[in-house]
């Protein structure tokens, strides 16, 4: 019986092979097809339960001990593992942490010279689970897509850069982001970096005053984030695409984005923007002045929804902030406004007589859906704005203002065909109760005839 | 004594109203008859067939099939929101909602990209109507294409 | 003398001069209550519109869930004039509804189901509860909101009765819950069903009338005037049938009857459904009752009363047929005025509130 020898552990991911762990900490894959044969041949049914039964409980005396343990220190990772992803892959605490999980006794089990690491310090936790995560053959085996550059990356963020460089272990290392013992898939909205927990894992960190001081850093990105559009499409809408921290500023290589790459970091959602900024005016001008691109107007942290009110020549617009009266772009900044608020006055004038039309009773729901045509294109000049260019505005605001037009007109035509209603009813009525009187005196006219009859008679 | 002789004896007891009751009945015809047209008038125009003759806004015409060769996009009507029809490079006909999920403009088939796309904000949409790039967060609605004859026929559900 | 002889080959075959005869004989009773005479004529005559407007409106429209929202609306916009035949039909249905109530009221008060009216007035009674049925179905047909949510509540009111309930239910909805099945159901019941049996029904009761003539109230039977049937009292008749049309057409064109929103049987329920006025005294009721009443659920004890004075309403001149006795006289007059105060009452309180 060799099956005792064989011990092996079927891996819900990779389907058929069977991990096999030979004491050493290289992991090796055997397929042991061949023992599976020969049990069926030679053990009793009974004894083949017994036996898959044994197997699917891999020993670990790590976690037999450690979970008895008082100290909750020690405790919490054997209770946490269960629902670690390196648990649901096969793996367990020695495939991290070293040692024998076959040995009863301590002594044994946490023998170096069976290759025992215990808990890395935090200098070397990057390269800890970098021993796996930055090996693109092994971890090829668990998932072909899974990027294996997050240390390298990391070492490029300031937090590796700090702890690199400078040796300080106050900073972010992998598992102050993805916790320890129980990390979870960031597809798992549990985990700690699922999209919508993001911004709350580095304001751990980032939002204490106290911690950051010796960074010299603020501590309000988060309560800036919260106010912002971005916040509330991810929390309010639930829309999981909206970005949070690590969007911007890269989740391994977390960085404040440069001047120079702000543009491009805000361009990867608002690429038409983005786009049209390239080829405005501004392009140059902000270079030169090494301004920051989307930044200056929209903010970072605390970005509000755009309003119309944001550009334009009165106090209180951005382009006042740079422009002053009798520029180029003051005049441009003017007449763009100009053209939106036209626009916008043209289709509030349509939707308001499409809607007195509606009050009065008239069907009017056609109008209103071709009154699309105009708000389309007033989203669409909002974004076309970020060209700077006056022309480029009243590519689509001409249109609109043409579709606002024709709602118009048709809240125009609906209010007439009203008018023609009544006017139709009013002689109906004159015609029905012309005809009313004519019976009533027709009525008379019998009854004293037939009364003058029955005298007479 | 017969009902005509009766009147007959009734009416030249009377003779002063005869020319008034003439008066009276012809009114009442005219009128009588004058209301009835104006009953009837809209009835009649309520059964002439309408400009459009069919209601049916869940399946419409998008579109001829001359109107959009292979590797293009229309626009039409569908109820009260805008749909997009695309032939395909490859021939095949699909057809979607085609208001942006991120902002409600109305998008348009790119034929470079072989894309739906939202000139808005630069959504991008596959054809099969998920969202693939930019800022939508929801794919476009799909509807049922089927040709009929020179039509081509979109239906939703 | 050509037409002579038509006129004549005709009447041997139609018996055209008996019937002129008849109507020629036939006279209708003058007395202070004169009026409430009319009030039959006025549903009949409605009834006639509902059935015109009816047959108008099938020409455009589509018994699904998909479509008939869709067809109502393309009626009101891109039909010549459907504004107006749904309007009037609409509103037709309304008034038809009001002036059979009032017939029905003036009957009981006056009395006129004495014997050997009984038939008259059961058959009168089951026209009120077709008529009922035809406002009820008829109003889910355009598919919208309101129409959707209220034949939902509707139709779990009819569900809450003990063991016939859910099966009711069920035939109503056409299944378990409110679908494009019970649209097509309720569009059968309201272009076929309802209007054949109201055919036959109408039928009867209007048959009976001419068998057994004008009821006259007691208190005028020894004095009291005739008038002739044809022409003067229908000729009163149609003045009242031309002001009828005169007051549709206006309704129609300074009320459009509103079509509302599509119905999305996904959709939360709006706020303030209500059914149409006519069910808003039981509605309320039904609102206000409390929840358990001597240990039985208050819902199901207000449909159980509401049934049987129904049931009541049937047998009314089975119970009230002697007019010498002045006592039952009095209850039913008490109970008569009640039910009526009730009924104004409480549509008032369902219409104020929210």
């Amino acid at each position: 019986m060799k099956i005792e020898n064989c011990k092996f552990q079927i891996d819900p991911v990779v389907s058929g092979v069977r991990l096999l762990k030979d004491g050493s900490r290289n992991l090796q894959f055997r397929v042991c097809n061949f023992q599976f044969a020969m049990a069926f041949l030679i053990a009793s049914f009974l004894l083949l339960v017994l036996a898959n039964a044994a197997f699917a409980q891999k020993k670990s005396s790590c976690i037999e001990c450690h979970i008895k343990l008082d100290d909750t220190r020690l405790s919490a990772p054997a209770k946490l593992f269960d629902n670690d992803i390196h648990k649901s892959r096969g793996l367990s605490c020695n495939d991290c942490h070293g040692g024998d999980p076959n040995a009863d006794k301590k002594e044994d089990a946490k023998n170096p010279s069976k290759g025992y690491l215990g808990k890395p310090k935090t200098l070397d936790i990057p390269a800890y689970c970098g021993k796996c995560h930055s090996d693109a053959n092994l971890m090829k085996r668990f998932n072909p897509s899974l990027r294996v550059d997050q240390e390298r990356e990391y070492y490029t963020s300031v937090h590796g850069r700090l702890l690199k460089e400078k040796s300080e272990t106050r900073v972010a290392t992998c598992i102050s982001c993805h916790s320890v013992h129980g990390i979870r898939a960031p597809s798992d909205p549990l985990s700690s970096v699922y999209p919508s927990n993001v911004a709350t894992t580095c304001a751990k960190c980032h939002a204490s005053a106290d911690y950051m001081k010796p960074f010299g850093i603020p501590s309000d990105q988060f309560d800036k984030y919260k106010t912002s559009v971005h916040a509330k499409a991810l929390y309010d809408k639930q829309d999981l695409s909206a970005p949070t921290c690590n969007d911007c500023h890269g989740n391994h290589g977390a960085t404040p984005p440069g001047i120079a790459s702000v543009a491009n970091v805000c361009g990867q959602c608002h690429s038409r923007q983005a786009e049209l900024f390239q080829t405005s005016p501004h392009k140059k001008a902000f270079d030169d002045k090494q301004l920051a691109e989307c930044i200056t107007c929209h903010s970072n942290h605390a970005i509000i929804k755009p309003n119309d009110q944001m550009i334009g020549t009165q106090q209180g617009t951005l382009c006042v902030n740079c422009h002053s009266n009798g520029d180029k772009g003051f005049i441009a900044a003017g007449m763009m406004r100009s053209r939106i608020d036209e626009l916008i006055a043209s289709i509030d004038k349509s939707t308001a007589i499409l809607k007195d039309a509606e009050q009065k009773g008239m069907e009017v729901s056609k109008p209103k859906f071709e009154l699309k045509g105009a708000t389309d294109a007033l989203t669409h000049a909002r974004v076309l704005i970020h060209s700077s260019s006056t022309a480029e505005v009243d590519k689509v605001v001409a249109p609109g203002l043409d579709a606002a037009a024709k709602g118009y007109q048709a809240g125009l035509a609906a209010l007439g065909e009203r008018r023609f209603r009544r006017e139709g009813l009013v002689v109906s009525l004159v015609f029905i109760l012309f005809l009313a009187l004519l019976v009533y005196l027709k009525i008379r006219q019998i009854e004293s005839r037939s009364a003058s009859a029955s005298n007479k008679g | 004594m017969n009902p005509d002789a009766r009147r007959a004896k009734v009416d030249s007891a009377l003779p002063a109203s005869q020319p008034r009751r003439r008066f009276l009945d012809y009114l009442l015809g005219t009128s009588a008859v004058a209301t009835l047209a104006a009953i009837f008038y809209p009835i009649f125009k309520f059964m002439s067939p309408p400009q459009i003759v069919e209601s049916t806004e869940n399946s419409v015409v998008a579109a001829k099939l001359s109107e959009v060769p292979p590797n293009s996009g229309k626009i039409f009507k569908f109820g009260n929101k805008p749909g997009i029809l695309v032939h395909t490079a490859s021939g095949e006909f699909k057809a979607f909602s085609a208001v942006c999920t991120h902002l409600e403009c109305i998008v348009q088939y790119r034929d470079d990209t072989k894309q739906i796309w939202c000139a808005c904000h630069n959504g991008q949409y596959n054809l099969s109507g998920k969202n693939i790039g930019g800022p939508p967060p929801r794919p476009l609605e799909e509807y049922k294409v089927n040709t009929r004859g020179d039509d081509v026929v979109v239906t939703r559900g | 003398m050509r037409i002579n002889d038509l006129t004549n080959w005709l009447d041997e075959r139609l018996a055209i001069s008996t019937l002129m005869h008849l109507a020629d004989k036939k006279e209708v009773p003058v007395h202070r209550h004169s009026i409430w005479y009319y009030f039959g004529g006025m549903t009949l005559f409605l009834f006639c519109v509902q059935v015109a407007t009816g047959i108008l409106l099938l020409l455009y429209y589509r018994p699904s869930a998909e479509n008939a929202f869709e067809s109502v609306q393309f009626i009101i916009t891109e039909v010549k004039f459907g504004w107006l035949i749904r309007s009037i039909h609409s509103w037709s249905a309304n008034l038809m509804i009001a002036t059979l109530f009032i017939h029905m009221f003036s009957v009981f008060f006056l009395r006129s189901y004495y014997p050997p009216r009984e038939i008259t007035w059961v058959s009168g009674a089951f026209l009120l509860i077709i008529v009922i049925c035809f406002g009820f179905s008829g109003y889910l047909l355009p598919w919208n909101k309101l129409a959707f949510f209220a034949t939902k509540v509707g139709t779990e009111i009819a569900g809450v009765v003990p063991i016939v309930g859910r099966p009711i239910l069920r035939f109503l909805r056409g299944g378990d819950d409110v679908t494009g099945a019970t649209l097509t159901r309720f569009f059968g019941f309201h272009v076929a069903v309802l209007p054949a049996t109201a055919t036959v029904f109408i039928g009867v009761h209007v048959a009976l009338v001419q068998l057994h003539g004008m009821h006259v109230p007691k208190k005028y039977e020894d004095s009291y005037q005739r008038m002739k049937f044809f022409p003067n009292f229908i000729l009163r008749d149609a003045i009242g049938w031309i002001l009828a049309i005169g007051v549709l057409a206006a309704l129609a064109a300074l009320f459009p009857w509103e079509l509302g929103e599509k119905a999305d049987p996904f959709a939360p329920a709006p706020a303030g459904i209500k059914p149409e006025w006519y069910f808003l005294f039981m509605f309320q009721t039904l609102k206000w009752i409390p929840a358990k009443v001597l240990g039985m659920d208050g819902e199901v004890l207000g449909i159980m009363a509401f049934n049987l004075i129904a049931l009541l309403l049937f047998i009314v001149p089975f119970i009230d047929r002697d007019p010498e006795n002045r006592r039952r006289h009095l209850i039913f007059n008490i109970c008569g005025v009640v039910a009526l105060m009730y009924i104004v009452v409480m549509t008032i309180v369902g219409y104020v509130a929210k």
